[in-house]
């Protein structure tokens, strides 16, 4: 049998989750891969050209449109790091991004503090102390946690956190809090504009880097271990459940970060930025673009915010009709996502021996 | 000082008594066959050795240390391993991931976050992966191997921590015949390190690898013993020939 065809097998002996659409389009991937090709640093490149260039194209209010998606894929990247590398539902991630939104908010209303050295910082320690909160409760118990424990247990903290919100007049119920003035870096003001879209831009590249680097690590093997057989690695004595919680207080981290930059970017902050529409928007952005592959976040949320953008200007009427079929679209016949059409199983999963990996390229 | 003493475990579920009363001592570099008919209690009796399940009544001691209400993650650390009944490789990583994923299982946190012990392991990957004949794919998925080759890395992957006991939950099955020949002698050089418990239904296999036996039958113990005392048994013999 030949290595493409062994590799073939290998490909789609994943099973369940590979399902009818990977038949042919997938064929001539672990022929390439056997070359030695990588398809996901040349995709990241892309990206990463595209995103830098793309201000000079763009009219100004487009321009804020396109900073207000990175920060939105810097939020998603947090929930594919959760869920598409540890295999942890977190459905209510807005959660994290909210709370650092909200605490942010409040220090610019109530104390005046808007320095970019301060908020910034405040904001991330927030989402820390959010996950280490609620993942300390949900996934530290006397025995694992099951998965929709976690589920329904997040779920609930971003509905609760919602309406908390609307319900305290001090965090300006309904309404939220408008008017925050804008991050302050000594005596500049850092407004909605092309600068603002390098500054988020080079937070999500830092971000995106170290999060590749942590899935890369053997960090990332022992993620892999749990997101596909928790009970066996424990029984390797693996601590199965601090390294869920490790992962979930990370993904809590940089969600609230993009809190933060989301609350200042907008100006404003409402109950909506903690509760379950925007937990679900993330988890979407995820499952379109591909998880378990952080590129795939950032795509998904660049394509998902995008269409919608340009569906609503089009087709005022049906256009979330529109979206949600398409969405279903790509759920149902591309389960790995849109970042299926160019990467293949044994690239997603990749491999973590590092001198293996110099021995293959030396084999002939 | 036996490595592994149960005494007295019972196992109920509901109405269902699946052990009762059932001990199993393993002694330093033994291979011990657990073996009896259909539904004595044999795999729920490892279960309760492994921490799979706990028992409602009895004591496990490992290395002179009650571990009846230890987790799976501190029995590992304790130096006990096990392969599954149902083989549960991870099929989408590599096989020298896989037995780096079980190697590196008690590598600290920092190491891990930079990577610090991969480079100190690949030897030890590759002689766990020429051990049990896989050297040669050790960059293809585990999901391209044979059910057989399978089981080997399983157990490559459980023998990978050097523990002191490792339970096997029916090695061989599914195995051809020259498949469960092989994995006999891939067990034997393990014994100078290592204790076995073996639940296993090809009794050939059982007799030809093990030390002692111990026989369940309803969830008691009927027969403890070396293999000859064991073959000798007349109430063995009876309940082999009155289920067969």
């Amino acid at each position: 049998m030949g290595a493409a065809k062994q590799a073939l097998r290998a490909t789609l002996g994943e099973g369940s989750e590979v399902s009818m659409a990977d038949d042919g389009s997938n064929r001539a991937l672990p022929a390439r891969q056997a070359a030695g090709l990588k398809v996901l640093p040349i995709v990241e490149g892309l990206v990463l050209i595209v995103a830098l260039v793309l201000p000079l194209f763009l009219k100004d209010y487009l321009t804020v449109f396109a900073t207000r998606v990175i920060i939105l894929a810097l939020f998603a990247l947090s929930f594919d790091l959760v869920w598409g590398y540890a295999g942890i539902m977190s459905f209510g991630q807005a959660l994290f991004f909210g709370s650092a939104g909200y605490g942010v908010a409040l220090l610019a209303r109530d104390l005046n503090v808007t320095s970019i050295l301060l908020v910034l910082p405040a904001g991330t320690l927030i989402g820390l102390t959010t996950s280490l909160l609620l993942g300390g409760f949900l996934l530290l118990g006397r025995h694992p946690s099951s998965v929709i424990f976690v589920a329904l247990g997040t779920l609930t903290g971003s509905y609760a956190a919602d309406r908390l919100a609307r319900g305290w007049y001090y965090l300006g119920g309904q309404n939220g809090i408008p008017s925050i003035p804008p991050m302050t870096l000594g005596s500049y003001d850092l407004t909605e504009g092309p600068v603002y879209y390098y500054f988020a831009l080079g937070i999500l590249t830092i971000c995106y880097v170290l999060c590749r680097f942590l899935v890369r690590s053997q960090f990332g093997l022992a993620l892999a271990g749990l997101r596909e057989n928790e009970p066996r690695i424990a029984f390797f004595g693996y601590k199965t459940q601090h390294l869920k919680a490790i992962v979930f207080a990370v993904g809590g981290t940089i969600a609230g970060l993009a809190g933060s930059l989301y609350a200042f970017h907008e100006g404003f902050v409402w109950p909506n930025m903690l509760g379950v529409v925007i937990s679900t928007q993330v988890v979407l952005y995820v499952l379109f673009g591909g998880s378990g592959t952080l590129i795939g976040a950032v795509i998904g949320a660049v394509i998902i915010e995008g269409v919608s953008f340009w569906l609503s200007d089009n087709y005022r009427e049906i256009w979330p009709i529109i979206l949600g079929v398409l969405l279903l679209l790509v759920i149902l016949f591309r389960p790995l996502g849109l970042i299926s059409f160019v990467l293949g199983e044994r690239e997603r999963v990749g491999s973590f021996g590092a001198r293996a990996r110099e021995k293959r390229h030396a084999a002939p | 000082m036996p490595l592994l003493e149960a005494a007295g475990i019972g196992k109920v579920y509901g109405k269902l008594t699946a052990l009762d009363g059932a001990s199993l001592t393993v002694e330093e570099n033994e291979f011990h066959g657990l073996i009896g008919p259909n539904g004595s209690g044999k795999s729920t009796l490892m279960k309760c050795v492994a921490g799979a399940e706990v028992p409602t009544s009895g004591k496990v001691s490992f290395v002179n240390r009650d571990i009846t209400a230890l987790s799976p993650t501190e029995r590992a650390r304790a130096g006990m391993s096990l392969k599954f009944q149902i083989t549960s490789v991870l099929p989408t990583l590599t096989l020298y991931d896989n037995i780096l994923l079980a190697l590196q299982a008690q590598s600290s946190l920092f190491d891990l976050v930079f990577s610090r012990t991969r480079g100190a392991l690949h030897d030890q990957v590759m002689t766990m992966l020429s051990q049990f004949r896989l050297a040669d794919r050790a960059h293809d998925a585990a999901a391209a191997l044979s059910h057989g080759q399978q089981q080997w890395l399983e157990i490559a992957m459980a023998l990978a921590g050097k523990p002191r006991l490792l339970l096997l939950d029916e090695p061989t099955g599914g195995m051809s015949l020259e498949e469960r020949r092989v994995t006999g002698e891939l067990l034997q050089p393990i014994k100078q390190h290592c204790s076995l418990v073996i639940v296993e239904h090809d009794l050939d296999f059982i007799r030809d690898i093990c030390d002692r036996l111990t026989v369940l039958d309803q969830g008691r113990v009927l027969a403890s013993g070396t293999v000859a005392e064991i073959q000798a048994n007349k109430s063995v013999q009876e309940i082999y020939l009155r289920r067969a």
